[in-house]
Parts: C-alpha cells; sequence; structure tokens
C-alpha cells in the first residue's frame, strides 16, 4: 500500500505509543520500575478494514485495545481517531468523542449489568448520549435487537437468563447503539464454544458491511483472525514485530516468531498433523518488566544472531504494504 | 463395539444424573467405551456436553449429592469402579489412575513447595522413603522438561510459569506411572507455543511409558495431532466414535461434520463466510427420547424426532449414532 493513500484513509492512527504500569515497592510504595506492556507501538486503521491484532497472554493485546479509546491513559505517543486526537483530550470531550468508538468485551458474562434488563443494557448508551423520547428510544432498541439477531420478547429479560453466545450479541447491540464508526472487539470469541463462535464472526462480518464499522479484533485464535481481518498485526512483548495484509502473512511468514505462532497452530486434520513440522519454541516469555537486552524475542528465537542480544531491531517496510521488525531483514535492506 | 478383553478401562452404559432444585439434568446418557492399552483416546465435544463429567463419573470424582450415578459398569483391573470402596478408590486414584486438569494453578496446592507435591504419591502409593521420593521427583522434573529440577524441588507452583506448571501436573500424574491417564482440557489455559511444546512431551512421554491416555479437549486440531482414537460428545453421549483418521476425512454423523467445517483454519484454502450450526446445545432435563442434535441438524427427518438413535457400526471400528449415516452405510454395502 503506498504511504500517501495509507495516512488519506486512515480512520485510526497510533504513533509511538506506550502504555507502562508502574511497579511499586516498600511501604511507601516507592516506584521501583514500569511494566512496559505496550512500548513504541505506530500503525494505523484504515476506514472499513478489520485490523487482526494477535499473540500470547500478556503480549499487550488487550492494553493496546483500552489505550485506543482511552479506557486506559497512555505514557507516551498519539492516538488520532477520525481526524480527532484522542491523546490528551479533556474528560468532556472524550465524553463527547466516545459514541464514534466502541468495545465489545471478552466475557459476556462480566461486562453486562446483571441488575438490568436487556432493553436497558442496550438502552444505557442511548439514555447518555442522546435525548430521545421513550418511545423513540424503546424504537432503537428493537432496531438493535433485530440487527443482532435477538428476539424482541427477550427485551425484559436479564443477562443470567441468556447463554454465551446471545449475552455476546446483547454486547453487540450495545457497542452498536450510537452508530460507532470504529469497534475494538477484545477477544470477542474467545469465551464460547465453538459452534457459536462461528455464529458471532459471522453476525460481525455482516454487520461490518451493512454500517460500514471499522474493528481492531484482538484474539488469540489465529484460524480465527485469518477468516476476519484484512490485515494482521503480531505482538509480542508490546511490540508490534510484524504487520501485514492476512495472506501474505499467514502464507509466508517473515518474522520468525510468526512464523513459530502459525506452526504451532494445531490443524484439524490427521494427515496433515502427522507429516507437519513444527518450530517449538524453546522456554516462556520474558517478563515485560525486565525484557532482554536487544531484540525482545532474542531469548526464544530459533534464528538468533549476535547482533539480536544488542541491538534493537529497526523496523523494515517491504513491498504490499508489509512491515517486520528483524534483523534478518535489515541486512537485507541495508545490503540492497 | 465388542468389548475386548484386552482393553485397560472398559465403560459400559454409564449414566449420570444432577439432581438439581429445578430438576434433573442428565449430563451423561448411556455412554459406553473401550480403552486400549498404550493407545492415546481423543474425547472432543463443546461445554456442556458431558465430556468431564463421564470422566469424573468413572474415577468417583463427583460430588454426591448433586450428582447420582444412575447405572453403569466402569471396568479396571477386573473390578467395578463404581461399586469400589472409598479407601479402595483413593489407592487407584493417583496410582493406578493419574489426571491432569485444565488449570495448573488452582490444581496444585500453592501452600506446599513443588517437590512435596511430587513425592507425596510416590511415597503414598509407592511407599517410598523421604530421599528415594525426593530423587525420583527430581528425575520426573526432569523427564517433563524442567530445566535445573533438583533446585526447583523447593520451589512453590506460584514460582511457575503457566506451561513449566502444567509439566509438573504431568509429572505428578505419571509419578506412579499409572496405567492410565486422563487429562482433562491439559493446554486449554495455554498459549499456543506453549500448548505446542506440551504437545511435544506427551508424544515423548508416550514413547516412554506406554500408558494408555483419555484426553479431553474441545480443540480439534490438538486431537488431529495426538490421538489415534476418538469420542465425538453432544448431548451427554457419545455420538461418534472412531480411528483418527477415519473420523476425521469420513466424520459420519452431522453434528461431528458440522463441527470440522465451523472452525477456520491457518493454512489452505479460506472460505468467505464460516458455516454454522444453528442454535445451542440442550440441557437434558430427562432420558433422550429423540435424537438430542435434531434441532440443529440440517438433515434431520421424522424419526430422528421420535427415536433415540443407537451408536451403529459402520466399518471396522467406527460407529455413529445417527439414522442416516446407519442408512448410507447400509445403502453403501447393499
Amino acid at each position: 500500500m503506498p504511504e500517501r493513500a495509507d495516512r488519506e484513509d486512515a480512520l485510526v492512527q497510533v504513533r509511538g505509543l506506550k502504555v507502562y504500569f508502574p511497579v511499586t515497592a516498600g511501604v511507601l510504595r516507592r516506584k521501583v520500575g514500569d511494566v512496559k506492556a505496550v512500548d513504541e507501538l505506530s500503525f494505523e486503521i484504515h476506514r472499513g478494514e478489520t485490523l487482526g491484532l494477535v499473540g500470547e497472554s500478556g503480549c499487550g493485546k488487550t492494553t493496546v485495545g483500552r489505550a485506543l479509546i482511552r479506557l486506559l491513559g497512555e505514557t507516551a505517543g498519539t492516538i488520532v481517531i477520525g481526524g480527532e486526537e484522542i491523546t490528551g483530550a479533556s474528560p468532556a470531550r472524550l465524553h463527547r468523542l466516545r459514541p464514534k468508538m466502541q468495545m465489545i468485551f471478552q466475557d459476556p458474562q462480566a461486562s453486562l449489568n446483571p441488575r438490568l434488563t436487556v432493553a436497558g443494557i442496550i438502552g444505557e448508551p442511548l439514555v447518555e448520549h442522546l435525548k430521545l423520547s421513550n418511545q423513540d428510544r424503546l424504537a432503537r432498541i428493537y432496531e438493535l435487537m433485530d440487527a443482532v439477531g435477538l428476539s424482541r420478547n427477550y427485551a425484559n429479560r436479564y443477562p443470567h437468563e441468556f447463554s454465551g453466545g446471545q449475552r455476546q450479541r446483547i454486547g453487540i447491540a450495545r457497542a452498536l447503539a450510537l452508530n460507532p464508526e470504529f469497534i475494538v472487539c477484545d477477544e470477542p470469541i474467545a469465551a464460547l464454544d465453538v459452534s457459536i463462535q462461528a455464529q458471532v464472526v459471522n453476525l460481525l462480518e455482516e454487520l461490518q458491511r451493512r454500517l460500514d464499522l471499522t474493528y481492531l479484533f484482538i484474539s488469540h485464535d489465529l484460524g480465527m483472525v485469518r477468516h476476519i481481518a484484512d490485515r494482521v498485526a503480531v505482538m509480542y512483548l508490546g511490540r508490534i514485530v510484524e504487520l501485514s495484509p492476512r495472506d501474505a502473512l499467514y502464507e509466508e511468514p517473515m518474522h520468525p516468531y510468526t512464523e513459530a505462532l502459525l506452526s504451532a497452530v494445531p490443524e484439524a486434520d490427521p494427515e496433515i498433523e502427522k507429516h507437519r513440522r513444527r518450530i517449538i519454541l524453546e522456554g516462556d516469555v520474558p517478563s515485560p518488566e525486565n525484557p532482554p537486552k536487544g531484540c525482545n524475542f532474542c531469548t526464544r528465537c530459533p534464528k538468533v544472531m549476535d547482533i539480536c542480544m544488542r541491538v534493537e531491531p529497526p523496523e523494515v517496510s517491504t513491498a504490499a504494504g508489509r512491515r517486520v521488525a528483524c534483523h534478518l531483514y535489515a541486512e537485507r535492506a541495508d545490503a540492497a | 463395539m465388542p468389548a475386548t478383553n484386552a482393553s485397560v478401562l472398559s465403560v459400559k452404559d454409564l449414566k449420570t444424573v444432577f439432581r438439581m432444585r429445578g430438576g434433573e439434568v442428565h449430563a451423561v446418557n448411556s455412554v459406553s467405551f473401550d480403552l486400549a492399552p498404550g493407545e492415546l483416546l481423543g474425547v472432543v465435544g463443546e461445554s456442556g456436553s458431558g465430556k468431564s463429567v463421564t470422566m469424573m463419573s468413572l474415577i468417583g470424582l463427583l460430588p454426591s449429592p448433586p450428582a447420582e450415578i444412575r447405572s453403569g459398569r466402569v471396568e479396571f483391573e477386573g473390578r467395578n469402579l463404581l461399586e469400589a470402596e472409598p479407601a479402595e478408590m483413593r489407592r487407584i486414584r493417583g496410582g493406578k489412575i493419574g489426571f491432569v486438569f485444565q488449570d495448573p494453578m488452582t490444581s496444585l496446592n500453592p501452600v506446599f513447595t513443588v517437590g512435596f507435591q511430587l513425592a507425596e504419591p510416590l511415597r503414598r502409593h509407592l511407599g517410598l522413603s523421604r530421599a528415594a521420593a525426593k530423587n525420583r521427583a527430581a528425575e520426573l522434573l526432569e523427564l517433563v522438561g524442567i530445566p535445573d529440577p533438583r533446585r526447583r524441588l523447593s520451589n512453590f507452583p506460584h514460582q511457575f510459569s503457566g506451561g513449566m506448571r502444567q509439566r509438573v501436573m504431568f509429572a505428578i500424574a505419571i509419578a506412579c506411572e499409572p496405567k492410565v491417564l486422563i487429562a482433562d482440557e491439559p493446554t486449554t489455559a495455554l498459549d499456543v507455543t506453549i500448548q505446542a511444546q506440551i504437545l511435544e512431551l506427551v508424544r515423548e512421554l508416550r514413547k516412554g511409558l506406554g500408558m494408555a491416555i483419555v484426553w479431553i479437549t474441545h480443540d480439534l486440531g490438538v486431537i488431529a495431532g495426538i490421538s489415534d482414537r476418538v469420542i465425538v460428545m453432544y448431548g451427554g453421549q457419545i455420538v461418534e466414535q472412531g480411528p483418527v483418521a477415519e473420523v476425521f476425512s469420513d466424520p459420519a454423523h452431522p453434528y461431528t461434520q458440522a463441527l470440522l467445517e465451523t472452525v477456520p483454519a491457518v493454512r489452505g484454502r479460506r472460505s468467505e463466510k464460516l458455516r454454522t450450526i444453528k442454535g445451542q446445545a440442550p440441557v437434558l432435563e430427562s432420558s433422550p427420547s429423540s435424537c438430542s442434535f435434531h434441532p440443529r441438524c440440517a438433515l434431520a427427518f421424522n424419526r430422528c424426532r421420535g427415536e433415540f438413535p443407537p451408536r451403529i457400526l459402520l466399518e471396522g471400528s467406527h460407529d455413529a449414532a445417527c439414522f442416516l449415516a446407519a442408512e448410507a452405510n447400509i445403502a453403501a454395502n447393499a
């Protein structure tokens, strides 16, 4: 993708985003360090596309999602959504901007108020942001319930009366209530059974087409991300190691971590499984409080070189809108 | 399926019911299966399909009440485990039948060292001395790939990472060289790269130890990679059973077919729209009198609504509980 077009139709622009959590110790709770949950992240999300954000637990993907819609304050960097800078916005301005950006949470059980009825939950953002008559509000609630495939008869029921998949539909209806442009989907299917996951993903795709939505789809399920995302960013220990259009990433992963991650996903085919060459990574993800010097992945990388342990790898852009942070490619770029 | 004398564990017609305030929930309905020595039997199903309850019933780990085992036989070493005395069950559990659960943090005791928890079954079941148990515990940690095992013995569970904790769980489960190992979603709480490590470990352990393993999971990919035979559960019953290659290449039950199609792959062709299974899994309030999958089945016909389909042998040792699969099989053989 050419750089210029990139700027123009980007709905979400993130530059140098850092989110650090302080680590305190002792009775005085003195700050002794930082957990670098998100470190120097830059990316764009184009209007109408789905950016998949994948990585293992603790890599910072949820923190990115939360920081993007300012549920968490950033330590440094800028976030621009639809031309408005979110970072540093006053609470009043943020309140005004909120309708444009919404979130669908992982656990539909925990993110729905058990004391509110479905109509109350879906109607809450309408009460907060719009001045609608009761009748208009109810009409909008019914419209939203139709859109996500919930029967209108359920409007006066409580969340505990629903199954996981249906609860997720309630969460989606609530996120759609104010006609947002951008939705952060934080592991929206992780808590659901496989047969229900497909239903929810199909619903998200249908809504995207109909309402021209832009998604950040955070997930650890690489198969599902391949299905829903247009471009995919792979995170490891607070950084994006590779960002690439979907097909290119899955067909030909560049970063050794992406390669290992894809190779670790078991395939539902015994024939393939029998003959597949796996890359088994050694060890565990290091603590983000004390990341390794040089490349974050150098402690587990099967292709590690001397330089990886000393120097942080630069980000290399290649043709076809791919980006990778790895010394393997930096050298090649230098040589060329 | 014919029960062979060679099986280490044989379950026949197991029925487990939970008595709740609002009525009964029939969690396991007439489940029968055999486990051959050294084989890895995969059990797949969605949550609520009865896969965990089945395994918990047969080793007597369900609290009763509310659980009640209505009928069935579980043969292990010539005895019916369902009739065994509690003291006898305690000797079998952890000794001859080992298990690994989903969440290693909640299944390890946080206030004892890993070394103590590893030595406990060794001393109790094998009667080893304290020193011998410690040596063996270190060997076991080494076997499951934990670096510096001697020093790690004095560590507490919280000092291990998730993947390492699950390795410790495997070490405890295999400590007494059980004949049967029951692993209930052992990799579900782990990341894919760590899951790959654990699967590799299990492949290695199987080569060396030759125990039979029952591996419960909802992940079809995991099953495809490690198991010899697979059982598909739905609504508390076995809907399909067979060698893993046959079930995956030629699934007979509509539920298995749908399940295989609904999971998007990371390789190969990418479909534009995901196939879904309409509706949701049932909660059975009474013993089923019809096929429990029929409300969600695209191929259901009248017989499915009025009659409970028995498991019918298709070919070899592959069977399915579906009238349609049975008819197709008769037509194919005619």
